[in-house]
């Protein structure tokens, strides 16, 4: 047995005759944060899926807490959370109910379920709705309390499927720092996104999944520096003014056009904003900012992350 | 040493375990009812009022209207039209509500609310939680009969205890009805026609030609057999003999024999759309 919570060799998950996971191999160790970034249709839920014991493999082997899902499905769900990407609390129980009913499912006893409600109620920030039936609370607030409710059989594997996808920055930032400190505490997460600065943020290590595939793997610092330059300068023209990619491809290590701008990979962006005006090209606006996941998704696909 | 024997076999530290088979249609079973201990109310208007409006409109007024003509005696065997009227009603309004309780709520659960989705994460089984539902709606089934039985003694409709057998009948044939319906709505993707169609070319008749309101050897010769394949019919017979005393072994092990087979294929249909559309 490895001392891997999750190892995946091959896995593959089939739709008919649509293969959404083709072939991908995961190790997830004890107390890291692993991610797969990637856009829509990726396979990241497909994959998540798979790993939460909720669908089963159609090739390849996977190993949960060192069973197979395949057997030992019910022995792995219960000691595993999950936030899935589609909430599906009970909008008309109130907020306690939620968390004490889903305990129930666990096995736990009533008196230790009201216990734990009240405890992950602080943590989840509700305690003032407690009360409250869920219908009418905030989007970030439901949230909060799905990350609550998986917490509620001290799972040691927390799988979170894009977390705060729909959220406003505020609510995004507050999710974020209840992660923090499930990471602090030892908690193992799984999760998937497909922003790159919510990867950056959370992740120790992760996966760039597209089209079903693994295309990269490491730490966020090691992607970008694998993948990309230090530095990108982001040049902007009027129509009138735009110059053919290959005007710019001499100035930099690489050039990336989009439809709306051009991006320049180059280890000293400032260096090449100088060069570029000295050539006479005279773009409307000039940015020069850090690589980042997205330079990485681009170099690696050809295709921006989100659309 | 002990960390080295903590990172060879780390211990389980989490605190869920895997419940049995009948303790997890239990908790399945608790869900249902902390939603009912909230929304009760809103349920009281189809389980009692409608089907007191029925033994009002039929068993009251309908049966004012032909009672003393002398025909509706030879048609009930020689008792009131109410009393022989009122334990068909009970069969009929579990019908009713297990028709609507396993429909839009079942679609709700994969859909809408996505509550079978969120048990299904944890370790409970898609049997468990179909079955579950099942088993809520059945006990729901039977206190609302309960409540209807008083109602009926309240008109004068109850003349024994036999009255008591009628209503288990009334929950087991409801139940055999809702497992089938529920296997169904577990394949139903948009509500579009799917549950119109079953309400009106399956329910409403079942509810009209299955010897509810008149007997069914009244119905013509070519229409007969509908009563005899309605799991309405089967029961409406066994809940009828039950409360005017009147027993045919032969034929009441056939009812009950008929609609124990479509409970048992419902449950096990149950059971597998369940899985399947939880575990895809
Ligand atoms: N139950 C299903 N049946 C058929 N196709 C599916 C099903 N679930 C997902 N897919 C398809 O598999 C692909 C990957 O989907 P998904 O795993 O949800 O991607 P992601 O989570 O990365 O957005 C998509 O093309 C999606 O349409
Ligand atoms: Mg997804």
């Amino acid at each position: 047995m490895s001392d891997a919570l999750v190892q995946a060799r091959d896995l593959r998950k089939r739709f008919g005759a649509f293969e959404a996971v083709r072939g991908i191999d995961v190790d997830v160790a004890r107390g890291e944060v692993f991610g797969f970034l990637g856009p829509n249709g990726a396979g990241k839920s497909s994959t998540m899926r798979m790993i939460a014991c909720v669908s089963p493999r159609s090739g390849g082997s996977l190993q949960v807490l060192g069973m197979d899902p395949g057997s030992d499905g019910p022995r792995i769900r219960a000691r595993i959370g999950v936030v899935p990407q589609l909430d599906n609390l009970d909008t008309e129980l109130s907020v306690r109910e939620n968390l004490e009913i889903y305990g129930r499912y666990f096995g736990l006893s009533r008196r230790r379920v009201r216990a734990k409600a009240a405890e992950l109620l602080e943590f989840a920030q509700l305690t003032e709705r407690a009360e409250d039936p869920v219908e009418p609370l905030s989007g970030g607030m439901k949230r909060r309390l799905t990350i609550a409710r998986s917490l509620v059989n001290d799972p040691e594997l927390l799988l979170l499927d894009e977390p705060t996808t729909g959220l406003d920055p505020q609510a995004r930032h507050l999710l974020w720092d209840r992660l923090y400190r499930l990471k602090r505490e030892g908690v193992t997460q799984i999760v998937t996104t497909h922003y790159m600065d919510e990867a950056e943020q959370l992740c120790d290590r992760l996966v760039v999944m597209d089209d079903g595939l693994i295309v990269a793997e490491g730490s966020p610092v090691e992607l970008i520096e694998r993948y990309s330059t230090r530095e990108v300068l982001e040049l902007r023209f009027l129509p009138e003014h735009r110059p053919a990619a290959g005007e710019l491809a001499g100035l930099v290590e690489r050039v990336e056009e989009l439809p709306d701008r051009f991006l320049l990979y180059t280890a000293d962006g400032e260096r090449a904003q100088a060069e570029v005006a000295r050539s006479g090209l005279r773009p409307l606006s000039a940015l020069v900012r850090r690589s980042s996941l997205e330079d990485v998704f681009l170099r690696l696909t050809g295709r921006s992350l989100v659309d | 040493m002990a960390e080295v024997t903590a990172a060879v076999v780390p211990a389980p530290s989490a605190s869920g375990r895997v419940p049995g088979r009948a303790g997890g249609i239990g908790i399945v079973v608790e869900h249902h009812w902390r939603w009912y201990r909230r929304n009760w109310r809103a349920t009281v208007v189809s389980s009692v009022l409608q089907p007191l409006l029925f033994l009002l409109a039929f068993g009251v007024g309908f049966g004012a209207l032909v009672s003393g003509s002398g025909r509706v005696e030879v048609a009930t065997g020689g008792v009131g039209y109410l009393v022989w009227l009122a334990p068909a009603l009970l069969a009929m309004s579990a019908v009713q509500s297990a028709a609507f309780e396993s429909t839009y709520p079942v679609l709700s659960g994969f859909k809408w609310q996505r509550v079978y989705h969120a048990m299904a994460a944890g370790p409970l089984s898609a049997a468990q939680i179909g079955l579950g539902h099942l088993t809520w709606i059945a006990l729901k089934m039977f206190a609302s009969g309960a409540v209807y039985v008083i109602v009926i003694a309240v008109f004068g409709g109850v003349t024994g205890p036999g009255v008591a057998v009628s209503l288990v009948a009334a929950t087991f044939t409801g139940t055999a009805v809702a497992a089938l319906v529920m296997a169904f709505a577990a394949t139903v993707e948009n509500e579009g026609s799917a549950f119109t169609g079953l309400f009106r070319f399956v329910v409403i008749p079942m509810t009209l030609f299955s010897g509810t309101f008149f007997p069914v050897d009244r119905l013509p010769a070519v229409v007969r057999p509908l009563a005899w394949v309605s799991p309405l019919w089967h029961g409406t017979e066994l809940a009828r003999s039950a409360a005017l005393g009147r027993w045919q072994p032969l034929a009441a092990a056939g009812h009950v024999a008929f609609l124990l087979v479509l409970l048992v294929i419902g449950a096990v249909l149950v059971a597998r759309q369940f899985r399947r559309r939880l575990t895809p």
